[in-house]
């Protein structure tokens, strides 16, 4: 019984749980970002998909693991604007919308690899990204593996929260996001262009899912393959709900599933053969479709959420 | 430039806009090959060389079309009432995981007259019961069902793969993660001698008369149609709201189930983790790209159908990946998405 205790002494659990909640921060944050302005973006796990292929494909062509990133934020941002033409001036379903793009930047992300990359029985690698070593904290007992033995992306991801929350709520441009999620009718009247601010805040939200993708490839992994997403964008859109629209505490919820996540992943081995481990896989999706029930009736939601903005048609 | 409500949708257009979109996706399709460094017409060329070239290709098109009509039956009945099933992928599985169960188990060695049509309700059966959940989330905490279904693809899957590994697992597969065949007697009857067309073909042409029948003639058709157009309304009117969503979701979460319990009973004999190459989420678009009209969707399910079975072809003899089929038919869902807008809208100054 002791066993299931001791993994959260082990620092491995917890360099674990930052490496795992890195694409989720991203992601979820992206959902939250576009989920503001009052547009649900159901794109997000092929967008994720996407990213994850082009960053790695960049790097594999021999392209700094930077360029690899900013191509995956790119492209995050193209499908963002496909997106935020069909479901702004349009204002087609954002369920369907958001859907078939999932569809089409998958396939399509399979078809560009398997165009760029013959077949092979293991896929081929590059070169990730490596753990950075801060002056001193590394260094720490403990904390220096738990905490400060990451690669960049994931500071970025924490610095992105940040730096999100802070836009949300203490500069005009914030104002105008959330004005715009709740009453783009009232917003227009002060002055603020619903249009403008809901196709910015899609591709900035879209270019960060592609970034989330991405860090797959270029981080915790070093290779692409499809069907590597395994509903982690799903999950992001839960995340979301769980996290009521907060930046905040959107970062805590991905730390928290990403906590669940590590654990399952190490109790397997202590548990071992004795239940089957898809039980153990299952946990991620149960957790996330359990917080929604929990969340969904407390939860803030914006109030012009999936509701199209039409100048002059209510 | 604005986009101005028309008064009401010209038929002419509303029975165009597949055309157009198909013809948009098409032309995004060529210039994906055309990127590739391949002749595109050579390309299209093939595609349908293998979907309609042979006997054999034309076979292979209507089976695939089969589990692809039933897919596109379960979106098409749910987003009537604006229930937005998701989750026909893993509907389809626990559909087909319960009619392998049941035909290999407790009726393995009835006679087909009464083990065909007891697996396939036991295969509804598992695609209602998957559906129920998130719909009962719904009505009860208010859950958007469109994620919860999502996920439940991916915890139907795990859930399958535990069972074909498990209590479920072929002793006789060589170790290989399959489930034990289901008996003869559930094995449907084929249509054409050497080929893969079977029995389903019939019964799902039947499920698409049958639920245009009910959509457009019976007092529950009505109200699923009444609470998807406009739920307030509907319930004002007398629709018991949540009970119609249920009825709908039995239907769609059946229809599904269906879909892999044929699958495996027609087809391939046994479940594994790769039996649908995403039969369900190509029946959204299917039933998009058929309006959601049940009619429709058995021609939307053919040219879904025509460019798996024509792209699979076409890339063993060109330098173009398979993928170009999931790639043309997603795009199609867009296009059509746009084009069913001009339906309802024209542009004015």
């Amino acid at each position: 019984m002791m066993e299931l205790f001791d993994i959260f002494a082990s620092a491995g659990l917890w360099a674990a749980v930052l490496r795992i909640a890195t694409p989720l921060i991203f992601g979820t944050l992206g959902a939250l970002l576009c989920e503001r302005v009052g547009v649900l973006n159901l794109g997000i796990e092929g967008i994720m998909t996407f990213g994850a292929m082009i960053g790695w494909l960049t790097v594999y062509q021999g392209g700094d693991l930077w360029l690899g990133l900013l191509a995956a934020a790119f492209f995050g941002a193209m499908f963002g604007l496909l997106h935020a033409v069909l479901t702004v001036p349009f204002g087609l379903s954002q369920h369907v919308a958001g859907l078939g793009i999932t569809l089409f930047a998958s396939s399509l992300s399979y078809y560009v690899f398997r165009l760029a990359v013959p077949v092979a029985s293991s896929p081929p690698t590059i070169e990730p990204f490596r753990p950075l070593q801060i002056p001193f904290l590394s260094d720490l007992p403990f904390l220096g593996t738990a905490l400060f033995n990451q690669t960049a992306p994931t500071y970025l991801a924490i610095a992105v929260a940040l730096a999100l929350s802070y836009v949300l709520f203490r500069t005009p441009l914030g104002l105008a996001m959330r004005m715009t999620g709740e009453n783009p009718h009232g917003a227009e009247a002060q002055g603020v262009n619903p249009v403008a601010v809901r196709f910015g805040a899609i591709i900035a939200g879209s270019a960060l899912m592609g970034v989330g993708g991405a860090f797959l490839t270029l981080s915790a992994f070093n290779s692409f393959f499809p069907t590597m997403m395994q509903g982690r964008g799903w999950v992001c859109i839960a995340l979301v709900v769980f996290a009521s629209w907060n930046p905040g505490r959107a970062l805590l919820g991905a730390l928290l599933f990403a906590l669940f996540d590590a654990y399952q992943l190490r109790l397997q081995t202590v548990i071992g053969k004795t239940v089957p481990y898809q039980l153990f896989l299952m946990i991620p999706y149960i957790l996330s479709i359990a917080a929604l029930a929990v969340m969904a009736r407390r939860a803030r939601v914006p109030q012009a959420l999936m509701q199209p903005y039409r100048r002059g048609e209510r | 430039m604005r986009f101005e409500r028309r008064a009401h949708r010209p038929l002419i257009l509303v029975l165009l806009a597949p055309v157009f979109a198909l013809g948009a996706a098409l032309a995004i399709a060529g210039v994906l090959i055309m990127l590739a460094g391949a002749p595109v017409a050579e390309a299209f060329g093939q595609i349908l060389n293998g979907a309609f070239g042979s006997r054999l290709g034309i076979s292979e098109t209507l089976t695939r079309a089969t589990p692809l009509i039933f897919t596109g039956l379960a979106a098409a009945v749910a987003f009537r009432a604006r229930l937005w099933n998701i989750g026909g992928e893993g509907q389809f599985y626990m559909g087909a995981i319960a009619a392998a169960a049941l035909a290999s188990g407790a009726i393995a060695g009835w006679p087909p007259l009464i083990a065909i049509p007891g697996a396939m309700f036991a295969g509804a059966l598992a695609g209602t019961v998957t559906l129920l959940l998130p719909l009962g989330l719904r009505l009860r905490f208010g859950v958007d069902e469109v994620v919860t279904s999502l996920l439940l693809n991916f915890v139907a899957l795990l859930f399958v793969s535990m069972l074909i590994e498990g209590p479920l697992k072929d002793p006789l597969a060589f170790g290989w993660p399959q489930s034990v065949p289901v008996s003869e007697g559930a094995e449907l009857p084929k249509l054409l001698a050497r080929t893969r067309l079977h029995a389903g073909l019939l019964i799902a042409l039947a499920a698409a008369l049958l639920v245009h029948f009910v959509q457009s003639r019976t007092r529950f058709g009505m109200q699923s149609r009444a609470a998807g157009l406009n739920a307030a309304a509907a319930r004002f009117a007398g629709v018991p709201l949540g009970m119609t969503l249920i009825k709908v979701a039995c239907m769609s979460g059946g229809l599904a189930g269906l879909a892999g319990a044929i699958e495996v009973m027609g087809v391939k004999g046994y479940v594994t983790t790769d039996l649908s190459p995403g039969y369900g989420y190509a029946g959204i678009i299917v039933a998009m790209l058929a309006n959601l009209h049940p009619i429709g969707v058995v021609a939307a399910a053919l040219f879904v159908a025509v460019m798996f079975v024509g792209a699979d072809s076409m890339s063993r003899v060109m330098d173009i990946p398979s993928y170009i089929a999931d790639v043309t038919v997603a795009l199609s869902l867009l296009t059509m998405l746009l084009s069913l807008f001009f339906t309802q809208y024209r542009i004015s100054r």
